[in-house]
């Protein structure tokens, strides 16, 4: 039987991963830190289910990609005029301004594109498995991944700088 | 080269892989992020009742030892001899696959550790769990603890005092078996001649544990 490592494996292994596609789905505020750590304790509850064969990048971009919804819509809900609650500073780490820029472009691509952008690019996830997280074609999914990085590529003419965080 | 859909796209192809080496570079997170985050982690998933192993690592005089704690109590102590990932792969076999690195749950467990070998403690007072002891080595491994700070037992004695003075090969096997090792001290049973007899971390940690009881 194939065994499966402790979850502590999970999270040493792909921590970068998933923070990398929170932050691209989000932006790298305190909402990316909110759906990264949504996603690993809902990955730990669920693990003891997992079967071993199972392709783990998949499956924590697939719980990373509902959380960042969960995370998206609480933010929406937040929003009201009423509510006073001043956006939080990131609590933990303070994103580079060369970062910044890069997260910023990312943002403003359209959701497909950002999505699969950050599953592909940044998760690692063929287009197949992508596909079946936002729906639609093994096609439609790659030609999104596609435009959103001939989009990045255009909008930012220079090299991507690295991160100074 | 020969995709004539894509007159372009050998170019391309290259430029966009350039780009996304560059794009993992520059999103590369800070480690000190990710060891924040992975401290909340651990604290919320202790908090929901899902942190089912929470595990350390703590220097010692007989090398490093890893600490493993269930909510009920500590489960595990291993020396490294004993190879710390294929113990945690058995508590994930065994017990469950929720193992995290999460060194608060066995902050009382070290400290007591750290006093035992200063010698600022001869008996550890802390809730433990015996999960892994089963059967016969389980009643063998709960009496150790009897045998007092700096004395010893031997194998056929302890097959005496649990009620079964044949089994003293049992009791041997129940001894290198110990789940628990130093906080339930079996390394306190030598064989009747006086002699070592064997020692889950290796003889060399069997002696200095003996040693420094017996200079207390």
């Amino acid at each position: 039987m194939e065994m499966k490592p402790p979850f502590e494996t999970i999270v040493t292994e792909h921590a970068a991963m998933v923070l990398r596609v929170c932050r691209a789905v989000l932006g790298p505020h305190t909402d990316a830190d909110d759906a990264w750590s949504e996603t690993f304790l809902a990955a730990l509850r669920a693990y003891p289910e997992l079967p071993a064969s199972a392709n783990v990048e998949a499956w924590l971009v697939t719980i990373a990609h509902r959380k960042a919804i969960d995370v998206t819509r609480a933010r929406q809900r937040h929003a009201i005029p009423t509510d006073t609650v001043p956006e939080r500073p990131s609590t933990i780490g303070n994103p580079g301004s060369a970062d910044h820029d890069l997260w910023n472009t990312v943002k403003a691509l359209p959701t497909k594109q950002r999505q699969a952008v950050a599953y592909h690019y940044l998760g690692g996830l063929p287009y197949q498995e992508i596909a079946e997280i936002l729906g639609g074609t093994t096609d439609a999914a790659r030609r999104a991944a596609a435009d959103g990085i001939k989009n990045l590529r255009t909008t930012l003419r220079h090299p991507v700088k690295e991160a100074k965080e | 080269m020969n995709d004539t859909t894509h007159p372009s796209a050998p170019d391309n192809s290259r430029a966009v892989a350039d780009f996304s080496t560059q794009l993992l570079a520059a999103t590369e997170p800070a480690p000190e992020h990710l060891r924040l985050l992975h401290q909340r982690l651990e604290n919320s998933a202790d908090a929901a009742g899902i942190l089912d192993i929470a595990y350390t690592t703590i220097d010692s005089p007989v090398g490093p030892l890893l600490l493993a704690a269930t909510e009920k109590g500590l489960l595990r102590v291993a020396f490294e001899v004993e190879d710390h990932d294929t113990v945690l792969e058995k508590l994930q076999s065994k017990v469950s696959p929720r193992i995290l690195r999460a060194p608060r749950r066995l902050d009382i467990a070290a400290r007591e550790i750290d006093d035992y070998f200063a010698r600022r403690r001869t008996a550890f007072d802390l809730p433990l769990d015996y999960s892994l002891s089963r059967g016969f080595r389980g009643i063998v491994q709960r009496h150790l603890p009897e045998i007092a700070y700096g004395s010893t037992q031997s194998y056929k004695e302890v097959a005496e005092l649990v009620g079964n003075p044949h089994a003293v090969r049992a009791v041997g096997t129940a001894c290198a078996t110990n789940p628990l090792p130093i906080v339930v001290p079996c390394h306190r049973v030598l064989r009747t001649d006086g002699t070592l007899g064997g020692y889950v971390g290796g003889l060399e940690a069997k002696t200095a544990l003996l040693t420094l009881e017996s200079v207390a």
